[in-house]
């Protein structure tokens, strides 16, 4: 069977699964439709948490920036599991005990305002849809490259599916779809990476791989190997921790943060039975996510490292050492089609040449000693997933179970995203603020239609996206840090935090935030100035600077309560009750 | 019969044990401590890169559970646990 016909048989495959539990699991209920009548088992809520939050960016982009980025790729992985702890520390029981539906419900009650809920619904629509925009996007170049569609049906069908299993079966059904999506990307994740550390390294485990030898070469350690080659070419040492420190650190805690304030990974939480649930799935939801983190570093040095043996074949400065053009292999045409890599024969020698032309030392060396002209090779970071099992040669069906992966990835993320818009909308802006008086039908439909406009919305900005799918999920955590996580803290370990303080340090937040990125990166204007490190504020770039929007939201929120009166003596005895688990099973029916 | 004004306290004294933890591992080792520490290996990896890249990630999930198996505990022995 051909490779297109085996994809479309997979992919087909998991949308049939995914559809067959939407109808299975019909929301009946506001309860079901906003957090699954909180009765879901915490390891299966902790599956289905891996999913919502591995999104198109974890599963296509992060390997490929690890493989390019090296030792700094670690605020990735670091910055997007250490949020878990966390939430499983900070957050997750206190707003599970708490027992409501919404995140903005929550911060709206604690502050006793309904003008702090309008605040945090706008942060939260601001997060989620810049989240969600990158999702569709992952969506549409998965089914443009696997299933050869254009970028405008693969985003219908995927507007399609999650429209189905969203909007008629609300968090439950999202929640037993996600469980499914899990397997279907953990499956497409490990095992091409499991087969490519048997070829390279003879084991199997591809987190002992990465420590371990190299199968031709039984005295190198691969990454020793991986070292001395892409410096050869001029590269960085890949596992040199010579990097920008305080941009490194500022970006880790702004992700690490941020996860934990992102409304839809923090809803997750709402749907299990107890406290202690709520305790114990964030840690069953870290479990899952590390089998892909501790992959992904051992996926990004072994693609790095057969791209570069591919293209490099022998020595450096020799002609032989450089690969024949005649022999690039079949895959590198196949994805030159959508490039995401590209050969331009700068010095027309017939041979590809491959190195770092950014170093100006070595690449002046080059030019004098061999006549190189330039890098001839350009290689989108994407590629080194997506293609990865053609590099390495694996059978049509790995290929085909990673664009199901791929989807599966995209879609879990964009459905959970959804829902918390959607139910923002309906249960916090509708029920509480403008409509009181709809019956529970009536709030039930009015979340289903939002849920459907908010589809549609994302696929508009999948299809004409703000910048790339890594930038724009950059730019949602750093608000989600600046925005949400703080005064959620405070509500919880500050009784003395008022609403003044909160709004104030939301406010501040947000738009700090939101003016250092726009002003760098421009988004929906030109940018106003270079987005380079001498411009930065303290050398932190956009992606980490949600880090100083945080402190400047603590500082903000702490000095405007000081300043303003206590909050009202039933707040305060609610903030004690939030801190004991007892009496969580109560808080179920209100 | 103990106040939950202690638990809270003994829960906090808990909270911070873990996040200094939490801290020294991941922006510690994996990133401050990093370039001295990529002078030590296991196996084939330099363990400042191994912290940044694995490590820590390992820690981050036992300390999830330490703080969880913790917990239940103090909940009993403070006698606010669920029913």
């Amino acid at each position: 069977m051909d490779l297109q016909t085996i994809t479309y048989l997979v992919v087909g495959a998991s949308f049939a699964v995914y559809i067959g539990i939407a109808f299975w699991a019909r929301a009946a209920s506001t309860g079901d439709f906003y957090v699954a009548g909180k009765g879901i088992h915490p390891v299966m809520n902790g599956m289905a948490t891996a999913a919502d939050w591995m999104s198109a960016a974890s599963f296509i982009s992060m390997a490929g920036l690890i493989a390019f980025m090296g030792f700094q790729g670690g605020q990735y992985l670091m910055g997007w599991t250490g949020g878990y702890v966390l939430l499983a520390l900070l957050l997750a029981p206190y707003l599970r005990k708490f027992g409501k539906f919404t995140v903005p419900e929550f911060i709206g009650d604690r502050y006793y305002s309904q003008t702090a809920r309008v605040v945090a619904v706008i942060c939260l629509i601001f997060i989620s849809f810049t989240y969600v925009a990158g999702q569709m996007r992952g969506v549409g170049i998965v089914f443009s490259r696997f299933l050869e569609v254009d970028i405008v049906t693969g985003l219908m069908v995927g507007m399609g599916i999650v429209f189905l299993y969203a909007v008629l079966g609300g968090m439950k059904g999202i929640t037993y779809t996600q469980v499914a999506q899990y397997v279907v990307l953990i499956f497409a994740y490990t095992v091409p990476a499991i087969f490519i550390s048997l070829q390279l390294t003879g084991n199997p485990i591809p987190q002992l791989g990465l420590g371990s030898t190299l199968s031709a070469e039984p005295n190198t350690y691969l990454l020793d190997k991986l070292n001395q080659v892409v410096q050869d070419l001029g590269f960085r040492e890949y596992t040199s921790a010579q990097v920008n420190m305080t941009d490194m650190f500022c970006i880790t805690f702004a992700l690490m943060v941020g996860t934990a304030g992102l409304p839809h990974v923090i809803v997750r939480f709402f749907t299990v039975p107890r406290v202690r649930d709520a305790r114990v799935s964030a840690g069953w939801a870290l479990v899952f996510i590390a089998i892909l983190y501790t992959t992904a570093p051992a996926v990004a040095v072994m693609a790095r490292y057969n791209l570069t043996a591919t293209l490099q074949p022998g020595a450096v400065g020799v002609e032989e050492g450089s690969l024949d053009a005649q022999k690039l292999p079949a895959w590198f045409h196949r994805w030159e089609q959508t490039h995401l890599i590209q050969f331009n024969d700068k010095n027309s020698d017939g041979r590809v040449q491959y190195y770092n032309d950014q170093n100006p030392a070595f690449a002046e060396r080059m030019q004098n000693e061999h006549g190189w002209q330039g890098s001839e090779v350009t290689v989108d970071r994407d590629i080194m997933v997506l293609a990865n099992p053609e590099i390495a040669r694996l059978p049509n069906w790995i290929i085909a179970l990673v664009a199901a992966g791929g989807i599966a990835a995209a879609l879990s993320t964009a459905a959970g995203l959804l829902l918390v818009i959607s139910s923002s909308i309906s249960h916090d802006l509708l029920k509480s603020t403008f409509a009181k008086n709809i019956t529970e039908k009536q709030e039930l439909l009015a979340g289903r239609s939002a849920a459907a406009v908010a589809v549609l919305i994302a696929g508009y900005l999948g299809y004409n996206p703000p910048g790339f799918v890594a930038q724009v999920v950059a730019f949602a955590f750093g608000l989600a840090a600046a925005s949400l996580f703080p005064v959620i803290i405070m509500g919880i370990f500050n009784k003395r935090m008022n609403k003044w303080g909160a709004i104030s340090g939301m406010l501040t937040g947000l738009v700090f935030t939101l003016g250092y990125i726009i002003y760098f990166k421009g988004v929906f204007i030109e940018p106003l100035a270079a987005n380079v490190k001498e411009n930065w504020l303290f050398g932190v770039s956009p992606e980490g600077i949600g880090t100083i929007g945080m402190a400047l939201n603590f500082i903000v929120a702490w000095v405007v309560s000081k300043l303003t009166a206590p909050p009202p003596p039933h707040i305060q005895h609610m903030v004690e009750d939030i801190r004991v688990p007892r009496g969580a099973g109560a808080a179920i029916s209100h | 019969m103990k106040s939950p004004q202690q638990y809270w306290l003994a829960n906090l004294k808990l909270l911070a044990g873990c996040l200094v933890v939490w801290f020294i591992v991941s922006f510690g080792f994996g990133m401050l401590l990093a370039e001295p520490l990529n002078n030590f290996r296991i196996a084939g990896y330099p363990l400042g890169f191994w912290f940044a890249q694995q490590g820590s990630i390992y820690v981050f999930v036992a300390l999830i559970f330490f703080y969880v198996w913790r917990m239940n505990r103090m909940d009993r022995e403070f006698d606010v646990h669920e029913e």
